[in-house]
């Protein structure tokens, strides 16, 4: 409802009047829905073979409720976002959109989320708490169903940590020692490189670190960008890039392919999703690599943070918000569902039960070696901790690419790029409207 | 004028070896626009050699093997796309030839009708409109794709084909060059002489003046294809249907498949590849008609 910006925003008073008026809304136009019979809903999707999953919906549950439902696929990325803001300033979004989790701050702030706590808030115990907290910000709403996720993991090439007589570090200090063995006993090799292109791999090790970035006091936006936790990871990496210990060279590029094909780079921190990406860069290693759980910030810990994953919201513009919450929590956790997207669409689900089911016995093709891969991942998207995402993601993500890129280039001060990331961040809260908390 | 400068062209482009100034000339100033024009030529076509050569390797060749180096998976690539999906791939190649073909002709005719209305009429306005238009000339059509969303959106028109034809129609550029070419090709005696012997203004335009303007609108048309072929904003932000997108649109969506779907190289270097070739055939048909340009601007005086 168009309503709940506002009502966060007046006061409570005025709040009150403004909610029944939306009640009213809702009240009316669920009536008209009811008796309306078939209803028919638009998806916006990236996932691909979204459109074969929803087949199972338009042939079997959706049949019986009356809901078509219709896939409409699109790119993946901040520009969607923006698509679906614009479309929604139209009042054209379509009733249902994937969203990543860190794009669901802007989307609510801009009123194109709709509440769907009452439809969908009883499926909150299917999924890991830090992972549902996502899809409500904090508030009693709920904007969002997860429907996959990233939690981050140490991939390394076996054979090579062995060939080095290299172990698996288990805290980064141990991480940092391991590659500074390797360039001793390799120069020419690097365990990983620090990719400045890559802003939401630096997001989830600071966030496995503590780091919370956005958060809200009152009716106040805090960033935390360049908090304490935050600045021990720029400072870790800063260090290891400054002494030359790991690559300072972007991922996701052709000659970072064939780093990894040739095994001039050793190992990759990633997240669950990571053999798909290793099969097309680094083809010629299938079978040389195993997965292992992130490094820790101290021994006794066991947490990580995550690297992407997306959920199903349903957006203001839905004439038929009822029916497109019933299809969304649909998707997200009846097993068939999940099973046809991990197969057609590649995901690892959000839904724990899920992520044990029948589609997860089996390893990835890409890691045959390693049987008890999915058991591995599922013990460790268990300690996946809550992240804070706000309504600039895309800033603070520009941001980070232009101030890291230039300090790994240079090899020089990470905490004065992450200093640049938090007053760019805060900068652009502000102009946008918001009250930002000192 | 630009009888003038095609006159003065001929003898440079070697139409006239008995001309005195051709040859000294030529060889005073060889060496460097030659190296110039040739730096220029490898850095136009290095990328495209890329594509040439990339779209032959396959997925594990891709980044394997040395770049310029071809490899063996052309027909492994081409079955690949084909397959895609059931062959979206040629529904897209299908419908930006829609938007490029239909969308340049009916912009060829607006900006013909227009640009010859601004040259041989004249009426109360017609500066303050070729200013108006010049200023359109100089708007990038990217700062109106979304305010031209929101309008069409009022006339519930978006996510259809028409969304992506209707903007396209009006080329401020097109009318601007439209005049131009009319001002300088159609002469005003021969439109009085039609007028004196009766035709009617529509004859005039259409059997006398329209011919005279062919080489000019061949141009128009040529840019105005290329342009729409090339356009990603527009449809991106009209359409939300794959089945209606472009090719522009459609290789974007290969490319962003998620994190958890590796990014299809081989598929979009291949797709780019072919959709470079309808351009490339484009170009060679219509060059006759551009020889005929300077033809027919050297027979008339």
């Amino acid at each position: 409802m168009p309503y709940t910006k506002r009502r966060r925003l007046v006061t409570t008073a005025v709040a009150v009047a403004l909610g029944a008026t939306a009640l009213a809304a809702c009240g009316s136009s669920d009536d008209g829905e009811a008796r309306s019979g078939p209803v028919s809903l638009t998806y916006w999707t990236w996932t691909p073979g979204m459109d074969k999953v929803v087949d199972l919906w338009n042939k079997g549950p959706g049949k019986k409720e009356q809901i078509t439902v219709t896939v409409k696929k699109q790119a993946s990325g901040d520009t969607l976002v923006t698509k679906i803001l614009t479309a929604h300033k139209a009042g054209q979004a379509p009733d249902l959109v994937q969203a990543e989790y860190q794009a669901l701050p802007t989307l609510v702030s801009n009123d194109a989320l709709a509440d769907i706590k009452d439809e969908a808030g009883d499926v909150k115990g299917k999924f890991a708490d830090g992972v549902w907290q996502q899809t409500t910000l904090g508030t009693d709403a709920v904007y969002a169903v997860p429907q996959d996720i990233g939690p981050l993991m140490f991939y390394y090439r076996e054979d090579l940590f062995e060939k080095y007589g290299l172990d698996v570090p288990q805290t980064w200090e141990e991480f940092a020692e391991t590659a500074r063995k390797l360039k001793k006993a390799a120069p020419d090799k690097d365990l990983t490189t620090f990719s400045a292109n890559d802003s939401g791999l630096f997001a989830g090790l600071a966030q496995q670190a503590g780091g919370r970035w956005w958060t809200t006091s009152g009716q106040k936006w805090k960033v935390g960008i360049n908090d304490d936790a935050t600045k021990k990871v720029a400072e870790f990496w800063g260090g290891l890039v400054e002494e030359g210990a790991v690559d300072n060279q972007p991922m996701y590029t052709p000659a970072w392919n064939k780093a990894l094909n040739t095994g001039k780079q050793i190992a990759w921190i990633s997240a669950v999703w990571a053999p798909g990406t290793l099969s097309t860069a680094a083809p010629d290693t299938k079978g040389k690599w195993a997965m292992a759980p992130l490094p820790q910030w101290s021994a006794d810990e066991n947490r990580t943070g995550s690297w992407g994953g997306s959920s199903t919201a349903v957006t203001t513009d839905s004439e038929h918000k009822d029916a497109a919450a019933r299809f969304a929590t649909w998707l997200n956790t009846d097993a068939d569902a999940l099973s046809a997207l991990a197969k057609e669409g590649g995901i690892y689900p959000a839904s724990t039960s899920a992520q044990l089911s029948g589609a997860f016995t089996n390893p990835p093709e890409y890691f045959s070696n390693q049987p008890d891969f999915y058991a591995k991942a599922a013990e460790i998207a268990e300690t996946t901790v809550p992240s804070a995402w706000g309504p600039n993601v895309n800033v603070a993500y520009t941001s980070f690419k232009d101030a890291f890129g230039a300090a790994a280039k240079n090899k020089s001060d990470f905490t004065a790029a992450l200093d640049t990331m938090q007053d760019d961040t805060v900068a652009d809260l502000k102009k946008q409207g918001f009250e930002v908390a000192p | 004028m630009s009888t003038l400068a095609v006159r003065k062209a001929a003898p440079a482009a070697g139409t006239t070896p008995g001309t005195a100034q051709g040859p000294p000339r030529r060889r005073r100033i060889a060496f460097v626009p030659t190296v110039t024009l040739l730096l220029g030529a490898v850095y136009c076509l290095l990328p495209v050699a890329w594509v040439v050569i990339a779209a032959t390797k396959s997925g594990r060749e891709l980044f394997s093997t040395f770049t310029f180096l071809p490899g063996t998976g052309f027909t492994g690539n081409l079955a690949d796309l084909n397959a895609y999906r059931d062959g979206v791939y040629w529904r897209w190649m299908g419908n930006s030839a829609l938007y490029a073909g239909l969308g340049a002709l009916l912009s060829t005719a607006v900006s013909a009708l227009a640009g010859y209305a601004l040259a041989v009429y004249r009426f109360r306005g017609r500066e303050a409109l070729f200013n108006v238009l010049l200023a359109g000339v100089l708007m990038p059509p990217v700062i109106l794709a979304v305010p031209q969303y929101l309008l069409l959106a009022q006339a519930d028109l978006t996510d259809s084909r028409l969304s992506v034809l209707l903007p396209q129609i009006l080329s401020p550029y097109g009318v601007y060059l439209a005049r131009i070419y009319a001002t300088a090709a159609v002469p005003a005696d021969v439109v009085e002489a039609g007028r004196m012997d009766g035709a009617s203004e529509w004859r005039i335009f259409t059997r006398i003046s329209l011919p005279m303007m062919l080489p000019g609108l061949v141009t128009v048309f040529l840019f105005q294809f290329v342009a729409v072929w090339n356009n990603f904003l527009l449809p991106y932000i009209m359409l939300s249907d794959d089945e209606k997108f472009p090719i522009t649109l459609g290789l974007h969506t290969l490319l962003e498949q998620g994190a958890n779907t590796p990014a299809l190289y081989t598929l979009v270097i291949t797709g780019a590849f072919l959709a470079v070739l309808p351009l490339v055939a484009l170009f060679l048909v219509v060059q006759r008609f551009w020889s005929l340009d300077l033809l027919s601007g050297a027979v008339k005086s």
